[in-house]
């Protein structure tokens, strides 16, 4: 159970996909200008990378890895599928977030309207397909990767929200004209993940 | 362009050379600053993954331009993602056959290229509508685009970081008996934002159309 908190406590603070990957991060300069866009996208990004991670990683264990098909016949035990991953990583997330917005749309009206236009964006969101290639790379469980997923995505929203709030105060500050819009985002997220950078050695 | 002219016709020069500073996708677009910076604490990283992401943008953008009168309007993003994922299942399977130690340092960043905004946005919104041989060079300016950036980005930060520069000592570092005191931030997250901040700004100076409206 520790093992779970302490990593789920680390894909949010310390590995931030934003802030220490700069995974998502054309979405996250692309809407973070508002609160309420941004937490729109935010909770759109979450549920996404909850879903698609732990999809993914049942995919790649039991397809695609190699030896996965060994169920199959015996003749199948060397095959090695993993080439195919990114390919079929790809296309989970594009099915994934088209079957959310469908499952929104005739279930839950009101999400659907608040957080309709960022789904199709989701799909090429680098942060989605980040956890999945993360999830591979460091052979995390079914558990494992649910965990992960979740955290990576509370820990993307928590970076666009924050950010998203500090944009709308600088409304009021008078920055260089050359720097204005992303150049200044670009140092307020340096800035950010200095401070996130405080969290890192916590162990739980 | 010393080589070029004469061959190209204005349309496709402009397809090459407009992207580099003029409508740099990184600086200008937003496009594909998610790869752009984690692989940029060494200069072999940066220029691995910028040919990389130059073929896989070039080649998306031909094969997309070839088929683009066949493509349904409806499955277009489908069928642009499989082209793409395709072309970067090709390149992960080079850099792994061919530079492995690179690749490892790649780590995800290669299969990222899939989701990189600028393969993705050149191919809908040039390739989708204009001739093969321009779009492929658009895709090849646009590669370059980001390479420039992505290149100065890691000189700096490996030159200032840890005083090399392709793993070569060029700054004595004070732990190896020599004068330069290295600089950590420029090998973390928040100096590359820095950077790229840094990056914008002097360009937009020296630009002033590309300044945002407030």
């Amino acid at each position: 159970m520790e093992a779970y908190l302490s990593l789920f406590t680390k894909a949010i603070f310390i590995e931030n996909m934003a802030l220490s990957f700069f995974l998502g991060m054309c979405s996250f300069m692309a809407v973070s200008k508002k609160v309420e866009t941004a937490i729109g996208l935010g909770v759109a990004v979450t549920f996404v990378l909850a879903i698609t991670t732990p999809l993914n990683q049942a995919i790649a264990s039991l397809l695609l890895k190699e030896g996965a098909l060994g169920w199959i016949h015996p003749s199948f035990a060397t095959v090695d599928l993993s080439f195919l991953n990114f390919l079929i990583f790809i296309g989970t997330i594009a099915a994934a977030t088209q079957i959310v917005e469908m499952a929104l749309d005739r279930y839950v009206p009101a999400l659907y309207t608040a957080l309709g236009v960022f789904l199709p964006l989701i799909a090429v969101n680098c942060a989605i397909l980040g956890a999945s290639l993360f999830m591979v790379e460091r052979d995390y469980t079914f558990a494992e990767s649910t965990v992960f997923g979740v955290g990576s995505g509370i820990g993307w929203a928590l970076a666009v929200i924050a950010m998203a709030a500090i944009r709308e105060k600088m409304r009021y500050s008078n920055v260089p004209p050359a720097l204005r819009g992303l150049g200044i985002a670009f140092y307020l997220t340096g800035l950010m993940a200095i401070g996130f950078m405080a969290f890192a050695g916590i162990q739980l | 362009m010393s080589a070029t002219p004469g061959i190209l016709t204005k349309q496709q020069r402009e397809a090459l050379v407009d992207p580099l500073i003029n409508n740099n996708p990184i600086a200008l677009q937003i496009l594909g600053i998610c790869s752009a910076l984690a692989v940029t604490t060494k200069m072999e990283t940066a220029v691995v993954m910028s040919i990389g992401l130059t073929v896989v943008t070039a080649f998306s953008n031909l094969v997309i331009s070839l088929m683009r009168n066949y493509i349904p309007a409806s499955i277009r993003i489908v069928v642009q993602l499989t082209v793409i994922a395709s072309l970067v299942i090709v390149t992960d399977q080079v850099l792994k056959a061919f530079v492995f130690d690179v690749s490892k340092q790649l780590s995800v960043f290669v299969g990222l290229i899939i989701t990189n905004c600028i393969v993705m946005g050149r191919a809908e919104a040039y390739a989708m509508a204009n001739p093969p041989a321009a779009s492929f060079l658009d895709g090849i300016g646009n590669g370059l685009g980001y390479s420039l950036v992505l290149i100065s980005v890691a000189f700096i930060r490996e030159l200032f970081g840890s005083g090399k520069l392709f793993g070569v000592s060029i700054l004595p570092l004070t732990t190896e008996g020599g004068w330069y005191t290295s600089n950590g931030l420029m090998l973390l997250a928040p100096g590359a934002f820095f950077l790229i901040g840094t990056f914008i700004w002097a360009l937009r100076t020296w630009k002033p159309e590309q300044i945002e409206a407030e």
